[in-house]
């Protein structure tokens, strides 16, 4: 029993079936990656796991709870975090006021009415969020205005940011789409040591197999809205379906 | 002090000490100069700069800090002006009551608005809360006519015989027996002080209604606003909540504006429909963004600023004009008279116009961005040292 279970989930906008029957099971603390040509499903698939759309049919299971019905909040608070294809940070914050967002989503929920009390007397939100800058060695950026910063250093804020929330489970939409190859291969790092330091599970949706086959312990191939083949990378790199929906029939 | 930092207790006591000595800085000139026309140290005038203030404290509390534009927030003035001179009619001219109770019902019907308004956001939230305003307006105008006496405007009557006024207490609005329109006049020399008593007990709420959004601005909760106006889309995978946060400003900002509708009638009873007009609601916004919205001091300038030309502007008459232009050839005197006539007295709105449009074009961040940029020539900072700290003044130092 994974600690994502996805059970014959269907969902159709007008006369496409995005998709169909999709069964998916994340193992607690792995890496798994879900790949799939353009139009695949992929990021209807991350939609509905974050709770952005419902499905037509079918269940998701987080940890035994569904989190069909949820709003994002919601299940961000039961643990799941999620890092954005373009980042998604508080770019008129500085990165420390950034950092520190999700420090008290995490002590205080959803909704604190607090006006009164005073941001630099929360010395165990400051404390922990200074850690976290230091852990993503962008400490020396912290009076830095977010919006103002390259793309991987926001990149490397919004993943710090959803770690600070201690997730049970990273989902991350084509982290590195857009980067340049250095770029691209500091993230790669970033998430290997994240995996080697934490209890996390990662579930990463990747177009460039260079990231997906450094990072990945389990492959969910998805073809039209279908898993096509679940295995481990080596075995997924020969798998004459897996060239036949990339490639085409006649490769 | 007080849980503040140094700058914000710095930024906290000038604006105690400017309030204090306000009746000495706005009567500059003697009585008798042709330039006492420039002074605003009268009572009325005075009153009016600090209840403005307040209300667009409150309203900065909304839009400065989460990017909500309320076209609305004078029906909580007017709101608030109500249930002040209804608790005049019931209880009698003690104030305190009435500025309790005006808080009290502008938040609830904040609550109510805010609810329904801010289901949507952007263009729609503004024109919801314009729609709400407006039907409030109609409403006090001629439906509730039993509850706010319709166009002849809210007052009390010598036959409403109220709950506690005895025949020793004052017949005027008062605090414990100090009359507010009472003034104390101070003659030095050619020129002449007045104090009274309503200004100093709007003055002394004003300065805790300022202390209070300095708190709110440097408190999580102010952070949390500040990251729904920068990115609601990463809040929400955050596990925030932003509706309760915006409301939650949303019925803050709604009391301020309750505040300063009981102060309003507490220094003159009376409660018209008209003070709930779009124009009112549109007025805090030009004094909000005039001043700079989502900085602490913006606000309270803007309302004085926009009050002092109101009440200057609207004095100059075309006589006025003759005489200053006296000196000047009269095919040149009148085609000029002619043209500033226009921008005088009522066309007063013009010239609010083009300032309006002047400071928005020119300085964006408002007064507050004026200032630091005199200040900057002033202490002979380069822009460049501003830059490497990667902080742009005005958006990370609310409180310059």
């Amino acid at each position: 029993m994974g600690i994502l279970e996805v059970k014959n989930v269907n969902k159709r906008f007008g006369g496409l079936q995005a998709l169909g029957n999709v069964n998916l099971s994340v193992a607690e603390n792995t890496v798994h990656a879900i790949i799939g040509p353009n139009g695949a499903g992929k990021s209807t698939l991350l939609n509905v796991l974050v709770g952005k759309l419902i499905p037509d049919t079918g269940s998701v299971m987080f940890d035994g709870k569904s989190v069909l019905g949820r709003a994002p909040y919601e299940i961000n608070q039961m643990g799941i975090s999620r890092v954005f294809q373009t980042p998604e940070i508080f770019g008129d914050l500085t990165v420390m006021e950034n950092m520190m967002i999700p420090c008290f989503a995490k002590r205080d929920g959803a909704f604190e009415l607090n006006p009164l009390a005073s941001v630099g007397k929360q010395t165990d939100i400051v404390e922990r969020a200074e850690q976290m800058l230091i852990d993503m060695k962008m400490i020396d950026k912290r009076h830095m205005h977010a919006a103002s910063m390259s793309r991987g250093d926001k990149r490397r804020l919004e993943i710090g940011m959803c770690l600070s929330q201690q997730p049970r489970l990273l989902l991350l939409d084509e982290p590195t789409a857009g980067m340049a190859r250095a770029d691209t291969n500091n993230t790669i790092d970033l998430l290997k040591q994240i995996k080697a330091e934490r209890d996390i599970t990662i579930a990463i949706i990747e177009h460039d197999m260079h990231v997906v086959f450094s990072l990945a312990e389990r492959i969910t191939v998805l073809a039209q809205g279908t898993p096509l083949v679940e295995d481990t990378p080596d075995k997924i790199k020969g798998h004459p379906k897996v060239r036949e929906a990339y490639l085409g029939e006649s490769a | 002090m007080l849980g503040l930092d140094k700058k914000d207790t710095t930024l906290l006591i000038v604006v105690a000490v400017l309030a204090l000595f306000a009746p000495f800085l706005l009567n500059p000139f003697p009585t008798e100069s042709a330039l006492a026309q420039f002074n605003a140290g009268y009572p009325d005038l005075m009153q009016r700069f600090v209840i403005f203030g307040i209300f667009a404290i409150g309203f900065n509390i909304l839009f400065g800090l989460t990017g909500y534009l309320s076209f609305g927030h004078a029906a909580f003035l007017g709101v608030g002006s109500y249930a002040a001179v209804w608790m005049f009619k019931l209880l009698g001219y003690n104030v305190v009551p009435g500025i309790i109770l005006s808080v009290i019902v502008a938040g609830v019907f904040a609550l109510l608005i805010g609810f329904i308004s801010l289901r949507r956001s952007g263009i729609y939230f503004s024109i919801l809360t314009l729609a709400f305003a407006q039907m409030s307006f109609a409403m006090a105008y001629s439906v509730l006519t039993p509850i706010t006496n319709g166009e002849t405007g809210l007052q009390v009557y010598s036959s409403d015989n109220p709950l506690f006024q005895t025949a020793t207490d004052p017949n005027v609005p008062h605090l414990f027996g100090l009359v507010m329109r009472e003034s104390y006049t101070m003659k030095v020399g050619a020129w002449s002080f007045s104090f009274n008593n309503g200004y100093y007990l709007c003055a002394i709420l004003m300065l805790v209604a300022f202390y209070i959004s300095i708190r709110i601005f440097r408190s999580p909760f102010g952070l949390m606003l500040r990251a729904v106006k920068s990115n609601q889309q990463r809040m929400n995978y955050t596990g925030l909540s932003a509706r309760p946060y915006t409301l939650a400003a949303f019925v803050i900002s709604g009391m301020y504006a309750g505040l300063a509708g009981g102060l309003l009638a507490s220094m003159d009873p009376l409660a018209g429909a008209e003070r709930m007009q779009w124009t009112a609601s549109g007025e805090v916004v030009l004094m909000t963004i005039l001043g700079g919205a989502g900085t602490l001091i913006g606000p309270v300038l803007g309302a004085g600023f926009i009050k002092y030309f109101e009440n200057i502007f609207s004095k100059i008459n075309e006589s006025t004009l003759h005489g200053w232009f006296s000196w000047l050839p009269d095919p040149i005197e009148d085609p000029l008279v002619w043209l500033l006539e226009h921008f005088i007295g009522g066309g007063w709105a013009l010239t609010l116009g083009t300032l309006f449009m002047l400071v928005v074009i020119f300085l964006p961040g408002g007064l507050v961005e004026g200032g630091q940029r005199i200040g900057r020539l002033i202490s002979g900072k380069s822009r460049g040292t501003e830059d490497e700290t990667g902080k742009p003044a005005a958006t990370s130092h609310p409180a310059e």
